[in-house]
């Protein structure tokens, strides 16, 4: 009995305070369900209550960007919150500007979900959705480089602006992991998305992607990203690096597509003839188009090469005019990317007039 | 009469914080904002507060009768640990905008050795439940002057010239160190039993 009774009494005291959590967790933890309202109507949830906007927006397949998981760190998740939501936590208050206060803005992995809510999200985010779609074909494009197209099934089409990308869920062990993929084909296509694919030793994605077969399914979320073209008149510079030309494919042949008549130049850093994508595509393209020039360059000399050689950025030299009109679209490995944005504020354009994808 | 001694006592004559220097890490920590030490005051008061009305009878009516006060400190800390949650729950519920000023310090106070103190005092000194209660009211009050005088010192830091080795954490300990001498002062006022 004696050394029964600190076990008992201990048992007891904790034992009765785990009933008394357990009841509270039901009585005061547990809320009703409540509606938000995202966009003025444009979309309308109802979700229990006590969850964050970001979870609530996760449950409802609306995403939006949030780099760190919901920890109220990189200040990405970010709504406008309208009703509900109560005042501003110290948690949100140093990622947030003087402006977003002002304007309402909130972090949404902060903002609890406890009453009615009407909050709006940048458009673009509403188009976002998972879907699952089937490998219609594939074929190797150079020795590295695989081009796939899907073949939507749910939801059936996607709308998107040439030069976004989607994030394809790769199966790891049960569970996905997310791997983001320039979409290649152009914004006229709605029931298909195509990738190229650059094979990468141990990559998870490109190994994945690589090995599927016809016929397979897959699930991606999408489409992101603000790299795409702006509705300007400027003359379009793009600038594509390797397996980057993807995103550039698809804003040259869209913008052809539509009769665009303002100047596009695509100028395509390769390192060998073998490694040049679609360029019969692209050389044919610029022979139907005055407005679209076409300048590959290969890393070194190669005898059946008659084009030009060199970094690309020396080959632009020869091509491009300082103080012209022009903005720049670039997608490729990082130092030639940091070496073109030199180039490019060199000639004139404003930083911001130049828009990079950068997956590295 | 001998409440109202206590009280005063527990605030100034022997302030927890600045007397037994207990509690001093969300001292430091949480002084650099004066709204802050707000909340974390009214915080460490609400807490302090309700887990001696709590812990009073679960020392007396459960541990004394077996013999089993050498478990007090586990008892004691289980209980403050599961009183915080359920305050937090029920603040989170129906004072949403209380909950916003000071129930995000409400976890950091869990694992405050100034809360677990004043229930062994309490204990220690043999006092009533009502004058645990009292004693743990004014501790807290106590606690809350320390860190809202030390946050209105460090605002005004600002405009002062720091050496920079003291900045931040450094300087924080001197200023309250000096509170420390500077609340000696009151010790001859009042005593406490």
């Amino acid at each position: 009995m004696g050394y029964l009774s600190p076990i008992i009494v201990l048992d007891l005291v904790a034992g009765s305070l785990a009933i008394v959590l357990v009841v509270a967790n039901k009585l005061f933890a547990e809320y009703e369900d409540v509606t938000v309202d995202v966009n003025d109507g444009e979309e309308e949830f109802v979700v229990e209550g006590g969850v964050t906007l970001l979870q609530a927006f996760t449950q409802n397949e609306i995403y939006i960007p949030s780099a760190c998981g919901g920890q109220g760190s990189c200040g990405f998740c970010t709504a406008k919150v309208k009703e509900g939501g109560g005042p501003v936590l110290p948690t949100e208050e140093p990622m947030l500007t003087r402006d977003q206060l002002i304007d309402d803005v909130r972090l949404s992995c902060q903002v609890k979900v406890r009453e009615d809510m009407e909050v709006q999200i940048e458009e673009k985010y509403l188009e976002v959705e998972k879907y699952s779609a089937v490998v219609e074909s594939t074929r190797d494009v150079t020795p590295s480089i695989k081009e796939i197209v899907f073949d939507l099934k749910e939801p059936e089409t996607i709308d998107f602006k040439a030069g976004q990308y989607v994030q394809v869920q790769v199966p790891v062990d049960g569970d996905t992991v997310d791997r983001a993929y320039s979409i290649a084909s152009e914004e006229s296509v709605h029931d298909k998305v195509m990738l190229t694919v650059q094979l990468i030793e141990g990559g998870l994605g490109s190994t994945y992607l690589h090995e599927l077969e016809e016929g397979e399914e897959v699930e991606f979320t999408g489409p992101f990203g603000d790299f795409y073209i702006q509705d300007t008149d400027a003359t379009i510079i793009g600038v594509a690096g390797g397996v980057g030309l993807a995103p550039l494919r698809s804003i040259v042949f869209s913008l052809l597509e539509k009769g665009v008549d303002k100047e596009i130049w695509l100028f395509y850093g390769s390192r060998t003839m073998e490694d040049l994508y679609y360029h019969e595509d692209l050389q044919e393209l610029a022979d139907e188009h005055d407005n679209f020039h076409y300048v590959p360059a290969l890393d070194s000399s190669q005898p059946e090469w008659e084009g030009e050689v060199g970094l690309i950025t020396e080959v632009m030299k020869d091509y491009l005019d300082k103080g012209d009109d022009m903005e720049g679209y670039l997608c490729g490995p990082p130092p030639m990317m940091d070496a073109t944005i030199d180039l490019l504020t060199e000639y004139g354009i404003d930083e911001e007039d130049i828009l990079y994808d950068d997956f590295s | 009469m001998q409440y109202i001694s206590i009280l005063i006592a527990a605030i100034f004559a022997h302030n927890i914080a600045l007397r037994y220097f207990l509690g001093w890490c969300p001292l430091v920590s949480q002084s650099k904002k004066l709204s802050s030490a707000w909340g974390m005051g009214v915080a460490v008061t609400l807490v302090m507060t309700i887990t001696s009305a709590v812990n009073w009878p679960v020392y007396h009516f459960l541990l004394v009768p077996y013999g089993l006060e050498y478990l007090q400190y586990i008892a004691f800390i289980i209980v403050i640990a599961s009183t915080v949650q359920v305050l937090e729950m029920v603040i989170e519920r129906f004072f949403p905008s209380l909950y916003t000023t000071m129930g995000v310090f409400l976890p950091l106070i869990t694992v405050n050795c100034a809360i677990l103190g004043v229930s062994l005092f309490m204990i220690l000194r043999d006092y009533t439940l009502l004058t645990g209660i009292v004693y743990a009211l004014g501790s807290g009050i106590g606690w809350s002057v320390a860190i809202v005088s030390l946050a209105s010192i460090r605002e005004k830091l600002r405009f002062s010239d720091v050496p920079k080795p003291l900045q931040g954490p450094g300087i924080t300990m001197l200023i309250a160190g000096i509170m420390a001498f500077a609340f000696l002062g009151f010790s001859g006022m009042v005593g406490i039993k």
